[in-house]
């Protein structure tokens, strides 16, 4: 079974959230990346989403931008974050998901690249700019390689796109919880309960909710209407503050082990 | 190619045969297939295509000429060459055509707020006017380094009462302003209207473009039969994201005799990051929401990018042209900056009128291809904007110095 699907199952059955993390990889280094993905394994972290740096991140809010650029600073390519997840697969079997751009996997070669990320352990791929209208013969090669098909749904998505995209989606629905890129807020959308449940209506797959979480009230706020949530931009703030110091991986699970235990019941 | 093939394209999802289509994230798709039954419904109300020729006509200056140069034919000694007078457009290109037909759409659609991208300014330039005209609220994105090296058009943007965001990611240009455009709208999305400025991006923003743009073509054509009674032999226009070309060759697809020439910016040179010639230097990727050639390395990373000219130092190529490239219904070329320079003294020497740098290098290939050409032949190049934003820029590059 993938890996995600088996996390989501265990979580069910002890009546447990979901909690999810994002980071860009190879931010500052991939070394770091490997190191913040076991500690976050150890510190009781769900499923990890790493972001793969690409140039033009048009969904993405400024501190997602400048972690995508530290990135690429950094010499992170596609095939390195591969290696990166191969290299955590010896230790760990925390659930990892590409937050991925389609140019990137579409220049490898989009065959090559799902059964590269299969091998090198990757569980699924959430890419933001391919919308299921485009995404066929995408669909098909990620359920050949055994890897979950991410899909968004937004606060702008209609009922009837709802169930055209939890009907293609595999592993579980993210709801995107406010229009907008990526980034901290100061409140939580009050919207979400109510689009969760619409998406719940069509489908029994989990709903992660994300963008816009970075404190535990608001993380305690969301877990109620969702089997999971993601903290992104707060965490990777935090890597953006401590990134050259020696403790970075301290502070940073410091910080999310916060959100982590307001979470969890 | 038969005009019936190209009518049918795009396909319902906004596809060109392997170019083109929708990629963008979630929260844009809905609003985009809103936009495109919107459109639709638009373009065939009388009322609607009433109102848009109206102020066409009346507030933009629309037909624009075609008018023969006499001095530059006799110069290139080949081919009788005609000018599509673009330039002669209120706020003074092309632009506006676009711009019309879409801010009239979105007030069709209830939108209260504008955004825009932009390069040379032009296109901003031509939002900021229709937003003052029907008062609408308007923010324009620009590159940092497009704001400096078209100083004009950032005031003139101003003026219009436009808000003009520099954008200091990247390279802080043209491909910078469109991401963040995008950003803009996927957070504002339900009050905000996206004039996008060129026959890219996400369907239905190519076809709807090349719609509004084909007013271009359609008066060429008409306009040439009236004083040559013939066809042209061929089109040239430049090729940013391509709105200019695809509005003047797009009437004329079907027409077998009439060959037709694109012309990219060939920057210093095709040498990687020093240019913006995406069918030269370029492969197949997704960029901006859609697919086409783009400039980009091995890993997928988009590439730097390089023109003298503003509105053609893009990394992308509209998906149409791809396509129209793949046909061997048009051809591809460039012109470098010091051939588009070279040509935007020609043709103010010889006739008067200062182009844009942009469509200096429309003329360039003009210059090439004329003298190439027989007597009998005919080229209609698209002046697709004036130069007055460029005077500053070329100056300096020409070496021009104020009298002491």
């Amino acid at each position: 079974m993938n890996r995600i699907t088996e996390r989501f199952a265990r979580l069910k059955k002890d009546g447990q959230k979901g909690f999810i993390v994002y980071i860009g990889a190879g931010d500052p280094n991939l070394e770091a990346t490997r190191e913040l993905a076991l500690a976050f394994d150890q510190a009781g972290v769900d499923v990890l989403e790493l972001g793969v740096p690409f140039s033009d991140p048009l969904a993405d809010g400024l501190v997602n931008q400048l972690a995508a650029q530290r990135g690429l600073e950094s010499g992170t390519t596609p095939v390195k974050v591969m290696e990166t997840v191969a290299a955590i697969r010896k230790k760990s079997q925390i659930p990892i998901v590409f937050y991925i751009y389609f140019n990137l996997m579409h220049r490898h070669g989009l065959e090559k690249f799902i059964n590269d990320a299969a091998k090198a352990g990757v569980d699924g791929f959430l890419t933001l700019d391919l919308p299921p209208e485009e995404s066929d013969n995408y669909e098909a090669l990620m359920a050949k390689a055994g890897l979950a098909v991410i899909y968004l749904v937004a606060p702008t998505t209609p009922d009837e796109r709802i169930e055209l995209i939890v009907k293609r989606g595999t592993g579980f629905i993210y709801y995107v919880s406010r229009e907008g890129v990526t980034g901290m807020q100061q409140k939580v959308a009050d919207t979400i309960g109510e689009m969760t449940a619409k998406i719940r209506a069509h489908t029994d797959l989990p709903i992660a909710v994300g963008f816009g979480i970075s404190n535990p009230e608001q993380a305690r706020t969301v877990a109620a209407s969702a089997e999971a949530i993601v903290v992104g931009s707060a965490i990777v703030n935090q890597i953006a503050q401590h990134g050259k110091s020696s403790d970075l991986v301290p502070k940073v699970i410091e910080f999310t082990s916060s959100l982590i235990k307001a979470t969890k019941r | 190619m038969s005009i019936a093939v190209s009518e049918t394209l795009p396909d319902a999802q906004g596809h060109f045969g392997q170019y083109g289509g929708r990629y963008v994230p979630e929260t844009l798709m809905y609003p985009l297939q809103q936009l495109e039954a919107e459109y639709f419904r638009a373009q065939h109300d009388p009322e609607f295509q009433a109102e848009l020729t109206y102020y066409l006509r009346q507030f933009v200056g629309r037909p624009t000429p075609l008018y023969l140069a006499e001095r530059l034919t006799r110069e290139l000694g080949g081919a009788k060459i005609y000018l599509k007078r673009e330039d002669l457009n209120h706020t003074g290109a092309h632009k506006i055509n676009n711009a019309m037909g879409q801010i009239l759409l979105a007030k069709r659609m209830g939108k209260t707020r504008i955004i825009a991208e932009t390069g040379a300014g032009q296109h901003g330039v031509a939002t900021a006017t229709v937003a003052a005209m029907f008062g609408l609220k308007c923010v324009i994105y620009m590159g940092q380094v497009d704001c400096e090296r078209q100083a004009l058009n950032v005031y003139r943007m101003k003026m219009l009462g436009a808000e003009v965001v520099s954008v200091t990611a990247g390279q802080k240009t043209l491909k910078e302003a469109v991401n963040e455009a995008m950003r803009d709208w996927v957070t504002n999305v339900r009050g905000t209207h996206y004039i996008l400025g060129t026959a890219y991006g996400a369907h239905p923003y190519p076809v709807m473009v090349r719609n509004f743009q084909r007013i271009i073509g359609d008066e060429a054509r008409r306009q040439i039969l009236e004083q040559e009674e013939r066809l042209p032999n061929l089109l040239i226009a430049c090729v940013g994201g391509g709105s200019n070309a695809i509005g003047l060759f797009y009437p004329f697809l079907g027409d077998e005799g009439v060959k037709m020439l694109g012309v990219e910016a060939g920057g210093e040179g095709i040498i990687p990051e020093r240019h913006a010639a995406r069918f030269q230097g370029g492969s197949l990727g997704v960029l901006q929401g859609t697919r086409s050639y783009i400039l980009q390395d091995e890993n997928g990373q988009i590439q730097l990018t390089h023109s003298v000219s503003a509105g053609l130092d893009y990394a992308a190529v509209g998906p149409e042209h791809a396509w129209l490239r793949d046909e061997g219904r048009v051809e591809y070329g460039y012109a470098t900056d010091d051939q588009a320079l070279n040509a935007f003294t020609k043709l103010a020497r010889l006739e008067g009128i200062i182009p844009a740098l942009e469509s200096a290098h429309a003329v360039a290939a003009v210059i090439d291809r004329a003298p190439k050409m027989s007597k009998d032949d005919l080229i209609i190049v698209n002046l697709s904007g004036r130069g007055d934003k460029d005077v500053a820029q070329a100056a300096q590059k020409l070496g021009l110095k104020l009298p002491v």
